[in-house]
């Protein structure tokens, strides 16, 4: 029986070969499609970020006054704005500062956060309740406000809305690593090793550490979206520098002056926050599924 | 049950007090110094400087500033706006009504919309509501608030007008804002319902009940529910905080009155005791609400009630 099937696949060879491709097609549920979309949109994006000159098709700082808010076309497919300006070029342009507030703040508040949280957990006693009161503390404030609130205290520039966006995740990230950091220090395998006269500096980088860091990573990874989103918030309420090229969220505040006459200008920059948070959105469920069985299974 | 509150009662008082101390870093220690920050340097004469700063009393030692302060809010008094020399605390009263009230109806909405589809798509999961119920959730947590409103605005006023584009008089002017923010909220509980909802219709107690040969709605609605909503009742209080943070942008972009306007607009005037005031006022009305989730907690979940 063996025998004659597998003499039937050689007989067909590169017709089962092409049966298999289709079926392996058709055994992707939608869900694995929209992961497929996802990704392409973020590369797309963050190649955008990295060479804007290559992906847009006119200087972002163009200015021709004949193009005075067209709507999209063929030449200006999200049409121009009020200083004639391609909205695309801009757009693309304008991925660059977008994207960097979103890395960077998650970098540095997951970092930060990470790291008081591991303090408090891993010493414990008079440190962790100094350290967590003052997250609690820190809690009191929605996010969205504190980092307004910095944001404003420390004035207008593009690393000020960095750090605010930071500041405001890092009791997040605090509380979970702390968390994590305490069950893992309870687990038998750390008592073992330090039976056998290990050190705690040495368990804590070798074992602690390792083991507490999938959920940080599943946070950072959803943290992303939230991140562009603050930041593109701040920057719509003014709180970014004024610059040449306006990032998605400063672009979108200056188009809606002019929304009853020229609605592409607010729609194409947030339709590219959106798109870009979504994706990531989808992206980072997946690393969460991956990583934490226990929320997979659900 | 009544220890339990107090306790929580007075740990609120202590992390208000903390809260007081933060925001006022933030607002006064954070920029080095805040008349460099109102007054352009390039332009403002060292008098200009000097005078503001005595106005501010930033010539006072950091701990003398803030006992006065302190002493102050305890009075009712927030300061006076730099610009107008406004008090700060009466026009954020007269204003808060309005926020209160966006924040009050998107809650709402982001609360039923959240809860019932959560519900529905665990119990229903992969099929037609699962997969709607999915799609709110990830569109919700991912859509600019300052976008998406401008998209209602686009749609509801400028093409069908249907509602007021801006304004904050009646309630015809409060239904895209609401929206636009209940959306935001709804994308959150619906992913958190869902989640909590799956993990309890696994646990063992729901399988004994189908092993009693319970009828799966009775099971769903009366066991699994009840369980699944204690966890996101607590997030409930997080989020209602988020959504009064999202009047801010909500605020600006239909140009309504409220406490969300008034800090905005203070920071672009950098009017630093008013967004000292503000930011304050929000803090204790959320510590309010999540006092209230935490004793409501009690009263729902019966563990919680014994342990206390």
């Amino acid at each position: 029986m063996k025998q004659a099937v597998i003499g039937k696949q050689v007989w067909q060879g590169s017709r089962a070969e092409g049966a298999a491709k289709i079926r392996k097609l058709k055994r992707l549920a939608p869900a694995d499609l929209l992961l497929y979309a996802a990704a392409v949109i973020v590369l797309f994006i963050i190649s955008c970020a990295l060479f804007p000159s290559l992906i847009a098709p006119y200087s972002p700082t163009l200015m021709n006054t004949d193009q005075i808010m067209q709507p999209p076309s063929l030449q200006h497919v999200f049409g121009t704005d009020y200083f004639g300006r391609d909205v695309f070029s801009v757009v693309v342009h304008g991925s660059r500062d977008s994207l960097l507030i979103g890395f960077v703040s998650v970098l540095v508040g997951c970092v930060t956060g990470g790291a008081i949280g591991a303090v408090a957990g891993y010493i414990g006693g008079v440190v962790d309740a100094v350290f967590m009161r003052l997250i609690d503390v820190l809690m009191t404030i929605p996010g969205v406000l504190l980092a307004l609130a910095i944001a404003a205290a420390l004035g207008p520039s593009l690393m000020n809305v960095v750090l605010a966006v930071a500041a405001a995740s890092i009791p997040g990230y605090a509380r979970v690593m702390r968390g994590q950091i305490m069950s893992i220090k309870g687990r038998p395998f750390i008592t073992a090793s330090r039976s056998i006269g290990t050190s705690s500096l040495s368990i804590f980088v070798r074992h602690v550490l390792p083991n507490s860091l999938s959920p940080m990573f599943v946070m950072a990874a959803i943290g992303i979206g939230t991140a562009i989103l603050t930041g593109a918030g701040l920057n719509f309420l003014g709180l970014g520098t004024i610059k040449e090229i306006p990032d998605w969220g400063a672009l979108l505040s200056q188009g809606r002056g002019y929304l009853t006459v020229a609605w592409w200008i607010c729609t194409f920059p947030g339709l590219a926050i959106t798109l870009f948070v979504l994706s990531i959105n989808i992206l980072g469920d997946k690393v969460r599924d991956q990583l934490d069985p226990k929320q997979s299974r659900a | 049950m009544l220890k339990a509150v107090s306790v929580r009662l007075y740990t609120s008082l202590l992390v208000l007090v903390g809260t007081m101390v933060l925001v006022f870093c933030i607002v006064n220690v954070l920029p080095g110094d805040p008349a460099l920050l109102i007054l352009d340097p390039s332009s403002a004469t060292p008098e200009m400087i000097a005078n503001l700063r005595e106005q501010l009393g930033l010539n006072q030692p950091f701990y003398e500033r803030f006992g006065e302060y302190f002493l102050h809010v305890l009075q009712g008094d927030f300061g006076k706006s730099i610009v107008n020399s406004e008090p700060v605390l009466p026009k954020i009263v007269e204003h808060f009504p309005a926020t209160l009230a966006l924040t009050a109806l998107s809650s709402l909405i982001a609360v039923v919309i959240g809860v019932t589809l959560g519900v529905l798509s665990a119990i229903h999961r992969n099929r037609w509501i699962d997969i709607v119920a999915r799609m709110v959730g990830l569109f919700g947590i991912s859509m600019p608030t300052f976008w998406s409103g401008i998209l209602l605005i686009l749609i509801f006023s400028v093409q069908l007008g249907w509602f007021p584009a801006m304004g904050s008089d009646g309630f015809s002017t409060l239904v895209l804002p609401a929206i636009t923010l209940g959306f935001v909220g709804s994308g959150f509980i619906v992913r958190m319902v869902r989640n909590s909802m799956l993990e309890v219709i696994n646990e063992p107690f729901i399988v004994t009940l189908r092993a009693k040969g319970l009828p799966g709605r009775f099971i769903m609605y009366k066991h699994a529910l009840r369980n699944a909503l204690i966890p996101a009742l607590t997030m409930v209080g997080v989020i209602i905080g988020d959504l009064m943070a999202g009047t801010v942008v909500i605020e600006t972009v239909f140009s309504r009155q409220g406490i969300g306007r008034i800090i905005a607009d203070a920071i672009m005037a950098k009017d630093l005791p008013v967004v000292q005031g503000v930011i304050f006022f929000s803090a204790i009305v959320y510590i309010v609400v999540n006092l209230l989730v935490d004793i409501s907690y009690t009263l729902i979940d019966p563990r919680v009630r014994r342990t206390g």
